[in-house]
């Protein structure tokens, strides 16, 4: 099989035959078992041991979790970045755990869009540069990268911004950028590792807004944060504790209102 | 509601319906309202303690309506109430004494118990999101309420799972 587009999880779904009920899609992400120990100095580290997960398309999943419970490593697996030593990964309804590195790469560019906890940028690219070059690696013309990358930064609010290097903008403009980065290809698939990091509650507003705003577009997010504002803007949050899945809740929907609803919380003390 | 009031008379006299829509005005939909009834009844108490003295006003065709103004017993009062620093808010007590419990009792699994209240803490926060962007973004007082009440719930998020983590 060619690297074509049946590599890539599913983008909008094609028209469906009209009588059938159509089939619920598949899942964007689904793990079985999936295990990963790292192996540094000292004792293995066993960061990811034995998660279950299935992620579809249009949700917006937070996991949250102390610092050190394997989040990051999570994403990686999802993302191809690390391999599983176990376990089975499916993007797309595709079986990706047996990809080697090129096909990985080929998928990612296509399908996956990834913000990374750290180093995000090419330090010694622009900022127009940085945004584009995904777009030129997966194969788009120079001038519907520039598009792409015209659009994405206006929308990101950072116009008059394309000339300057990674290291002349604020924490959160970087953020930004790193977000445009990742959407420029427009993926299945959004994974991003606490995308306000070190952001002060502004700057995370922004973020977050972006985020919200995507989302409703319909793009599928998986978001690592310590921020509990940050994962209560998702559907689904899951709490990561040693490796596993302690809690995997849906929020909104469905709940049964305390009396007196969120006033509670805002009450003065009499 | 007692010192709010007061500190809203020390700008001069006013009624208890204005002082109803002041106070509105100032904390934005997001701060729960006393009705106006409990605003009624507040300002008798006070008037009674003589913090504040009321007198009534000849309205044509309409029934009288009382204007209070702060006696100075009462500006007293407002100034000892600035002076005071607050109360720090303490930690959930009832949520701590179940997590205590549990296991004492063996009716209950400390794990549960805090995924539990963490569904509702993160859902409280996704209604505070919500409240903050439906309300009035100009309304800096209101807004600064609002993250607040997500401030103090992020902390008591970050406090479960330091418990979840010692207690797993
Ligand atoms: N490449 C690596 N080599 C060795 N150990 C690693 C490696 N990457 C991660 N670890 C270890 O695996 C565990 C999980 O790390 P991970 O980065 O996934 O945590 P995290 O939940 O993302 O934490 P944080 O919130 O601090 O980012 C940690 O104990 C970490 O030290
Ligand atoms: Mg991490």
């Amino acid at each position: 099989m060619s690297d074509d587009a049946a590599g890539g999880a599913p983008a909008a779904p094609g028209p469906t035959p009209a009588p059938e009920p159509a089939p619920a899609p598949a899942p964007i992400v689904r793990a079985e078992g999936l295990t990963k120990t790292h192996h540094g100095e000292g004792a293995p580290v066993h960061a990811v041991r034995g998660v279950d997960l299935t992620v579809r398309p249009g949700e917006f999943v937070a996991v949250t979790g102390p610092s050190g419970a394997g989040k990051s490593t999570l994403l990686h697996l999802i993302g191809g970045l690390q391999r599983p030593d176990g376990g089975k990964l499916w993007i797309g309804g595709q079986r990706v755990d047996t990809f080697r590195e090129a096909r990985w790469a080929v998928l990612r560019r296509r399908s996956i869009g990834v913000v990374f906890q750290f180093f995000n940028l090419v330090s010694n690219l622009t900022v127009a540069d940085n945004v584009e070059l995904p777009a030129l690696l997966a194969g788009a013309s120079p001038k519907a990268a520039r598009d792409s990358r015209a659009e994405l930064l206006a929308e990101l609010g950072l116009e008059g911004r394309e000339r300057a290097m990674p290291g002349e903008l604020s924490g959160g403009e970087q953020q930004r950028v790193a977000l445009a980065r990742a959407l420029v290809n427009h993926p299945a698939l959004l994974l991003a590792d606490e995308p306000a990091g070190s952001l002060d509650s502004k700057g995370t507003r922004e973020v977050l807004r972006l985020l919200s705003r995507f989302h409703q577009r319909g793009q599928t997010i998986v978001m690592v944060t310590h921020d509990a504002r940050m994962a209560s803007a998702a559907d689904r949050v899951i709490s990561f504790f040693d490796g596993r899945i302690a809690d995997d809740a849906q929020l909104g929907g469905g709940r049964r209102e305390k009396p007196g609803g969120v006033s509670r919380v805002l009450d003065l003390k009499e | 509601m007692r010192l709010p009031l007061l500190a809203l008379l020390t700008r001069g006299p006013a009624h208890g319906y204005e002082l109803k829509q002041d106070l509105e005005k100032l904390l934005g939909a997001a701060y729960p309202q006393p009705n106006v009834g409990q605003i009624y009844v507040t300002l008798g108490r006070l008037e009674k303690s003589g913090l504040i003295e009321g007198e009534d006003v000849e309205q044509s065709g309409r029934p009288n309506k009382r204007t209070y103004r702060l006696t100075d017993a009462g500006r007293e009062a407002v100034l000892a109430w600035f002076e005071d620093t607050a109360e720090e808010p303490r930690v959930r007590d009832e949520f701590f004494m179940k997590l205590a419990l549990a296991p004492q009792s063996g009716m209950a699994d400390p794990i549960t118990l805090i995924n539990r209240q963490r569904r509702q803490y993160l859902n409280t926060m996704r209604d505070l999101s919500k409240l903050a962007a439906s309300e009035d973004r100009d309304n800096k007082i209101s807004q600064l309420l609002i993250e607040g009440a997500m401030l103090h719930l992020q902390a008591d998020l970050d406090w479960l799972e330091r418990c979840q983590e010692e207690l797993e």
